[in-house]
C-alpha cells in the first residue's frame, strides 16, 4: 500500500504528512506539475497555502496538473484526504461540498481540539467506532466550514459529516461543529484538523494517525488475498 | 475594455470584518451605519466583457459564498 503526497509551492505539512503515512505504509511526495500518481493507493493533499493562497485559499492549487490527476483517481474511487489547505483545495476543486470562510473570530486558531468521529463506515475511519473522540491540533485562519442550510441536511441524511469538534470546542464558527466532510460517495475527505500532526504520543496525541491506519485498512480490505 | 469586477460575501452570510468595522465606526463619531460587508474588487483589462461572467463562476468568486457584480468602466 502506498500513499502519495502533494506538494505545491506553498505547502507547508507535506513532510509531516509523508513522515505519518510512513509510520503506516510507503509513501512518497508527488509534485504539483506532476501529471500521474505513481500508482499510489491513496492521496493526501497536505496543508499550507498553496499558491500563496492567492485570490482565496485552494482557488490556484486546483488548475494545477497533478490535480487533473486527484480528480480523475477520486472519480475512479480512489481514496483522496484533504488536511487543511487540502480541503480548501478539495473544495475549490469542486470535489467535497461546502467552502471555508474566514474564523469567526478573524484570528489564527492554534490549539488541540477534540473530534467525535460520525461515520465510522468510511475508508477514512474504518479502524474506528461511531462517537469515538480523536484528540488533534487545528491551525489556521480560514477554517469556518459553510454550506447553505439545505445542503447542510443532506450532508447529514447522507451521513456525510465525517468528524465534528466535540461539543464547545468549535475554534472557528463552523456550521453545526463540522469538522470534515466527505463526498456523497465516501472517497473524498477533507477535514481542517491536523492528524499527521498526532502520530505520535511524544506530541500529546497519536490519535490522528487513526485516519492513516483506516486508509492502510481500506486498501488492504481491497487487496485480494 | 477595463472592467472590475466586485465580489462580496453572500447575503445570509456572516462577515466577521464588516462587523468588526461596523463597531468601529460609531467610536469615531459616524453613527447609524449598518450592514457593512468587506469583499474585494478585480480590476482587469479584457479582450471581450461578456466573457467576465464565466470567469467570475469559474475563478474570480465562489458562487457558493460569493456574490459579485461587473462593472465596464472603459470600452
Amino acid at each position: 500500500m502506498k500513499f502519495g503526497v502533494i506538494r505545491f509551492p506553498g505547502s507547508c505539512d507535506e513532510v509531516d504528512a509523508l513522515l505519518a503515512c510512513r509510520r503506516f505504509a510507503d509513501a512518497e511526495l508527488l509534485w504539483h506539475g506532476d501529471r500521474d500518481l505513481r500508482g499510489a493507493d491513496a492521496i493526501v493533499v497536505p496543508g499550507g497555502f498553496s499558491y500563496g493562497d492567492y485570490l482565496r485559499a485552494g482557488a490556484i492549487a486546483r488548475f494545477s496538473p497533478v490535480m487533473e490527476a486527484v480528480r480523475e483517481f477520486a472519480l475512479s474511487g480512489g481514496p483522496v484526504l484533504g488536511i487543511c489547505n487540502g480541503f480548501q483545495v478539495l473544495c475549490e476543486a469542486g470535489l467535497l461540498p461546502g467552502a471555508l470562510l474566514p474564523n469567526v473570530g478573524l484570528r489564527f486558531v492554534c490549539r488541540q481540539v477534540d473530534l467525535v468521529v460520525e461515520n465510522a463506515s468510511t475508508p477514512f475511519t474504518r479502524v474506528c467506532d461511531e462517537g469515538d473522540v480523536l484528540s488533534v491540533p487545528v491551525k489556521h485562519t480560514t477554517g469556518r466550514y459553510y454550506a447553505p442550510e439545505e445542503a447542510l441536511d443532506e450532508l447529514e441524511a447522507d451521513g456525510q459529516v465525517l468528524l465534528r469538534y466535540a461539543e464547545g470546542q468549535n475554534p472557528n464558527g463552523s456550521a453545526r461543529d463540522i469538522a470534515g466532510v466527505t463526498n456523497r460517495q465516501k472517497n473524498v475527505a477533507g477535514l481542517m484538523p491536523h492528524p499527521e500532526h498526532a502520530v505520535d504520543p511524544l506530541t500529546g496525541s497519536d490519535s490522528g494517525g487513526r485516519l492513516f491506519a483506516s486508509l492502510v485498512a481500506h486498501a488492504e480490505a481491497l487487496t485480494p488475498a | 475594455m477595463k472592467a472590475r469586477v466586485l465580489i462580496r460575501p453572500k447575503a445570509g452570510i456572516l462577515d466577521p470584518q464588516g462587523q468588526t468595522v461596523e463597531r468601529a465606526l460609531p467610536a469615531l463619531g459616524f453613527e447609524g451605519v449598518h450592514d457593512v460587508r468587506i469583499g474585494r474588487m478585480v480590476e482587469l483589462e479584457v479582450p471581450d466583457a461578456s466573457r467576465i461572467g464565466e470567469m467570475c463562476e469559474k475563478l474570480l468568486a465562489n458562487p457558493l459564498i460569493e456574490d459579485y457584480e461587473i462593472l465596464v468602466v472603459e470600452r
